[in-house]
């Protein structure tokens, strides 16, 4: 396409101007006095704080240990998700009658934003590991389920009809037909999920969680100490890209050792 | 696959509603499912009723309604018209997408959910940092799609308006735009179902008003019809704003069959 060529020393110019801009206006922002610096910290300030936080104990724990807490959480959520969406997204693309019985439940309960799930999460499992966890898993579950759904409707017909003519039984075709055959479609799922799930736990450590990182924002929140709310933020995504990276990682593994 | 099939999809799909709602029902009543964890259609019905007429959590069911639904459309729309203009210039010019990628590379991996106690810090409880949280989750999918939109349009149309001497304008508005428009659209929903889920989180972190609130309230109550009142119309209305987002996109591009 027709777009202005840009020179690499060009863009590399202005790469750096627009990470300049951000943290110029906001330290000028901050330095200015304008705004009370517990409002809006330097972005060294943030850094600072966030050593801090790994020594001294903020919200109960250090910050390692709030983000143990979070990701036990959710690799909890994640893997129950994953354990139960995938095979039911399967079996519904093998049995018709299993699909016309879920869907219209599944259709539903979809619409509900996972977040809503808190009050009877926090009800029924209370607000140490079993809430937060049930709102991870209302996250990562719908994709999980609707690719591994997805993947076994669209294997080629011509290896099911090989199945069956040998004689395979229905649940040696799923296991070695649909299953190997929706890896890619179920593990692009598995990506979706992951990242839906890392929000959710967010937004589940916020209201009915007594630790993890969003419990620490929280906490920062009420003490009005922005520069804790940052640390967590910066603690949040740094995370949720470490999960990205090594979930695109294996996807590409298994493409690549499949041929594509 | 299955070779004879003796119902048709809808009928299951209506028994099987209707199984859930009588197993639900039969559950309830015999106390197999505790009242304080679970609550009875009956009880719903009763929840239902007292929040449309008396009112629950300081407003009447259409008062909440109203206040979710102005805010998400605040925040949304405040998004959309800063996201998409600017995913237009990111896709056009390689110098805007320079400068303003690395602003975004630091912002992206931050969930929406987790501007919420900045967003208290700054503004408070009220209604201005409910929008700013929303405004920040509906933001990042209108820029990205549509910068999509962008870099997917076919050379030879940009060649075709070039050579027939199209203004700078006419491009956008002919050209840019409507090619772009498939992408925008899928960014718009994806959006719009962010601005939902921020704005239920933030309401449940704290509000006076607006669904969230009242699943804030019927949870310290212990009041699990009240929690589900609350939830079927978070559905609701996620439902029908997706529903008609999709009508104006159907409306807004008659070129397309599907």
């Amino acid at each position: 396409m027709n777009r202005d060529p840009l020179t690499a020393k060009e863009f590399w110019l202005l790469s750096t101007l627009g990470f300049a801009t951000l943290f110029g206006v906001w330290s000028a922002v901050a330095l200015s006095g304008f705004v009370p610096s517990q409002f809006l910290p330097t972005p060294w300030g943030v850094v600072e704080r966030m050593v801090e936080l790994t020594a001294k104990p903020f919200a109960g724990y250090t910050i390692q240990q709030h983000l143990v807490s979070s990701v036990g959480r959710y690799l909890l959520g994640f893997g129950l998700a994953a354990a139960i969406g995938v095979p039911l997204g399967l079996l519904m693309g093998w049995f018709r009658w299993l699909d016309d019985v879920v869907s219209p439940l599944f259709e539903a309960v979809r619409f509900i934003a996972p977040i809503a799930w808190v009050p009877f999460a926090a009800l029924w499992f209370g607000t140490g590991i079993g809430g937060p966890t049930l709102i991870i898993f209302m996250g990562a579950f719908p994709p999980a389920l609707i690719n591994a759904y997805r993947g076994a409707k669209f294997v080629e017909p011509r290896f099911i009809e090989a199945a069956q003519t040998l004689g395979a039984s229905n649940w040696r075709i799923i296991v070695e037909v649909l299953l190997p055959a929706s890896v890619p479609s179920i593990v692009a799922g598995l990506r979706i999920s992951a990242g839906l799930g890392w929000q959710s736990l967010v937004g589940a450590e916020l209201i009915v969680a007594s630790s993890g990182i969003g419990y620490l924002m929280v906490k920062g929140q009420a003490s009005i100490s922005t520069s804790t709310v940052m640390a967590g933020m910066i603690a949040i995504g740094s995370v949720g890209i470490i999960i990205d990276v090594l979930l695109r990682r294996m996807e590409a593994t298994i493409n690549r050792r499949r041929g594509r | 696959m299955a070779a004879r099939r003796r119902f048709g999809r809808t009928q299951i799909a209506v028994a099987t509603v209707l199984g859930t709602f009588a197993l639900w029902y039969v559950l309830t009543a015999t106390g197999v499912i505790s009242a304080a964890r679970f609550a009875s259609p009956r009880e719903v019905w009763a929840a239902l009723t007292q929040i449309s007429v008396q009112g629950y959590a300081d407003a009447k069911l259409w008062q909440h309604i109203l206040q979710s639904c102005k805010l998400v459309l605040m925040g949304f729309l405040a998004a959309i018209a800063v996201g998409v203009p600017l995913g237009l210039a990111m896709g056009w010019s390689k110098r805007a997408e320079a400068y303003i990628n690395p602003i975004f590379l630091l912002l992206r991996p931050i969930p929406p959910l987790a501007w919420i106690p900045l967003a208290i810090v700054w503004l408070g409880l009220g209604d201005a940092a409910k929008v700013m949280v929303i405004f920040v989750a509906a933001f990042v999918p209108s820029v990205i799609n549509t910068y999509t939109g962008v870099r997917a349009l076919e050379p030879y149309l940009v060649e075709a308006a070039a050579m027939l001497g199209a203004k700078r304008w006419t491009f956008i508005r002919e050209v840019l735009v409507p090619g772009a428009a498939p992408h925008i659209f899928t960014g718009l929903r994806l959006s719009l179902q962010a601005s939902w889920t921020t704005l239920v989180a933030g309401e449940l972190v704290g509000a006076l008003h607006g669904l969230g609130q009242v699943l804030n309230a019927a949870s310290q109550d212990i009041f699990p019809a009240m929690i589900l009142v609350g939830m079927i119309f978070v559905g609701v209305c996620g439902g029908a704003m997706t529903w008609l987002l999709g009508a104006i996109e159907k409306r807004s591009m008659p070129w397309r069959t599907s």
